[in-house]
């Protein structure tokens, strides 16, 4: 009983437990502390973001669905209408490109590293993605910029070059993500298909894509995740739009989260005439709306993302 | 007979094909993959040749340039090469406030996540933490102009009130006082710090969970405290990883530029009063907020300036990604 808290070695000195407990609570608070911003920022964009939500063309206290029906075309001052509904596609429209052009790039590119590529080549691919994921998100844009100014003449700002900005963020997340996805699939099963006589193309679309098919959804779904909240490249490449624009190719678009910033930028409104109905924070209830949608887009592409990987995870057996 | 011709008429023809087709379909399928990797290779050329034939008009030919830019006036001090002086200068401030409030955090949560935490709650904390990183910088932007700031005028006018003497936190020689908007460097440092927390301690966390089991035990066994295991196994196993972690969140907050556009009050002197509103700007903040206006001379100065921040954060990415692959060879523990 009297030796339960002494051992072999003595009894810890003062200083010792005081700095191994002191240890203890800082750390615990260091983890702590990073979730007050989480919570605090959560919990603004919620109460905030539904202001929006419950202020009708009247100026009354209502729920109305307005601001995801309707865009921001001829809307000025005060007036309690207009939504993102223009900018909701522009989002919808430029990731869906992005993605496009980033998946088959990203995913073949990480088929090279596991399968094919040996070397420098390999070395240096390596490398460079790793390099890339750190291009500053405007240096993307002015990137997709100068290209569309040297191809298409001084100016050019369409979905297109935002979305080849956003390419240009995505691609290495894209491999990245899938590379460590396809060094999951097991040897063994490349070897089988090998022994069945399967040439080594068939080998990696039916047999290595396949078992690995899940975890590259997940990949691709958290990589877009990550670009459809990118903002400073599509100010520069995309510009502003106050219409719906279904054309990636032709003319501005909005997109979400430069929305946010356009809404934010214009300040308070001026409410002049009582005859109106007029609601001089109106912008920033907009913002606001607007970046709880976007959230909920991002949080919705997470859920997703670990709903696929839960769900079709190869059954390995074991 | 005629059944044994038509089975070899059936099955001889394919026994070719499969001989020839896959092998064309295998260099076919080879090339594709690769092509795919070299094009990685060949965008990342592409962003710097491009940057650089847009820039190259403003770098070149300074007095077209000064004639046709209204921000651009040599005569008080602030050609192209004096305001991206100026702006690099902010930029490395802000990032050395967000890194040096970020790092001790991140190595805290880190060490929580990977050696405090009960083993169950783990793998959740550490959800938590990255959702931190999913949410889009230009809500954190709006967050931090709006409620975060405001939030901590309070505390920046204690800080200069109490620590006023110390030149970086002298009051603004103007007022006598802090900024009243609380649009400062200091400000946008620490909404930075926020946003490059889930990067350090994503790979720091990495790098902790790796430490050897057989070194961690063996401090414990000798008596050591779990503290004095941290600092006897696991910090000297994890050095080089932390080092590498910090410069990728470095390599982050260099580019970030929704959060400082919208929460600096910008402005362009090499003043070390983080609490003065109107004194530093970033090189992302400043293209952000003069791009949409800009003329064509205009914009190939900003690129000139996108080019000065692309080779800055390439070379610290590089020096981070060898730092960190360094680890790898040098941990012989396994």
């Amino acid at each position: 009983m009297a030796v339960t808290d002494s051992t072999t070695l003595g009894q810890l000195s003062a200083s010792r437990r005081l700095k191994n407990a002191s240890a203890t609570v800082m750390v615990t608070a260091a983890f702590g502390l990073a979730l007050v911003p989480l919570v605090w920022l959560g919990w603004t964009v919620i109460s905030k973001g539904i202001d929006r939500f419950f202020v009708d063309s009247n100026g009354e206290h209502n729920f109305n669905l307005d601001f995801l029906q309707q865009s921001m075309r001829g809307v000025v001052g005060g007036v309690p209408t207009g939504g993102a509904l223009h900018a909701i596609w522009g989002t919808v429209l430029i990731t869906l490109t992005t993605a496009l052009i980033s998946v088959p790039i990203g995913v073949l590119a990480a088929i090279y590293l596991v399968e094919y590529g040996r070397g420098h080549v390999k070395r240096a691919v390596t490398f460079f993605v790793d390099v890339m994921t750190g291009i500053p998100s405007i240096v993307a844009g002015l990137f997709a910029y100068a290209l569309a100014a040297v191809i298409m003449g001084p100016g050019t700002k369409t979905g297109f070059v935002g979305a080849i900005a956003l390419s240009v963020l995505m691609i290495p997340v894209v491999v990245r993500a899938s590379e460590e996805m396809l060094r999951l699939v097991p040897n063994e099963l490349r070897e089988a298909s090998y022994a069945l006589g399967v040439p080594k193309w068939l080998t990696v679309i039916k047999v290595v894509l396949r078992t690995a098919v899940a975890g590259l959804a997940t990949a691709v779904t958290l990589a877009i995740a990550r670009v459809i909240g990118e903002t400073a490249p599509l100010l520069i490449a995309v510009g502003f739009a106050d219409s719906m624009n279904l054309n990636i190719f032709d003319g501005r678009m909005m997109t979400l989260p430069v929305y946010i910033v356009s809404e934010w930028r214009k300040g308070e409104a001026v409410c002049n005439d009582p005859s109106v109905p007029c609601i001089p924070e109106i912008t920033e209830y907009r913002a606001w709306a607007a970046a709880l949608v976007l959230i909920l887009i991002v949080m919705a592409l997470n859920l997703v993302a670990r709903l696929i990987s839960r769900l079709f995870a190869p059954k390995t057996g074991r | 007979m005629t059944q044994t011709q038509a089975h070899r008429a059936t099955a001889a023809p394919p026994a070719p094909l499969e001989a020839s087709r896959p092998s064309r379909a295998n260099t076919a399928f080879a090339g594709v993959s690769t092509t795919a990797a070299v094009v990685i290779l060949v965008v990342l050329a592409a962003v710097a040749s491009f940057l650089l034939v847009e820039a190259w008009p403003a770098i070149t030919d300074t007095a077209t340039l000064n004639k046709n830019v209204t921000w651009i006036r040599p005569e008080q001090g602030q050609s192209l090469m004096e305001i991206t002086g100026y702006l690099l200068f902010g930029t490395l401030l802000i990032s050395a406030i967000a890194l040096l409030i970020a790092t001790p955090l991140s190595i805290g949560i880190a060490l929580f996540i990977s050696h405090y935490a009960p083993r169950r709650l783990a793998a959740g904390l550490g959800y938590l933490i990255d959702l931190l990183a999913a949410i889009p910088s230009v809500v954190y932007g709006l967050w931090g102009a709006i409620v975060f700031v405001p939030a901590l005028r309070p505390f920046f006018a204690w800080l200069t009130n109490t620590f006023g003497w110390f030149p970086l936190f002298a009051p603004d020689p103007a007022t006598g006082t802090a900024s009243p908007t609380g649009r400062v460097a200091l400000a946008a440092g620490i909404v930075l710090a926020i946003m490059i927390i889930p990067i350090i301690t994503a790979v720091t966390r990495e790098v902790f969970l790796q430490t050897p089991k057989l070194h961690e035990e063996a401090a414990l066994a000798m008596g050591a405290t779990r503290w004095e295991m941290v600092r006897m196994a696991v910090f000297p196993f994890a050095r080089s990883g932390i080092i590498g972690a910090t410069m990728l969140g470095l390599g982050r907050a260099l580019g970030e530029t929704m959060a400082v556009y919208m929460i600096l009050s910008g402005g362009l002197t090499y003043s070390w009063g983080i609490l003065q509103s109107g004194k530093h700007d970033t090189v992302a903040a400043y293209i952000a907020s003069q791009f949409p206006e800009a003329n064509n001379w205009g914009v190939s100065a900003l690129i000139a300036m996108g080019l000065a921040l692309f080779i800055i954060t390439l070379l610290v990415n590089m020096l981070a990604r060898w730092i960190v692959s360094r680890r790898a060879e040098f941990s012989g523990a396994n």
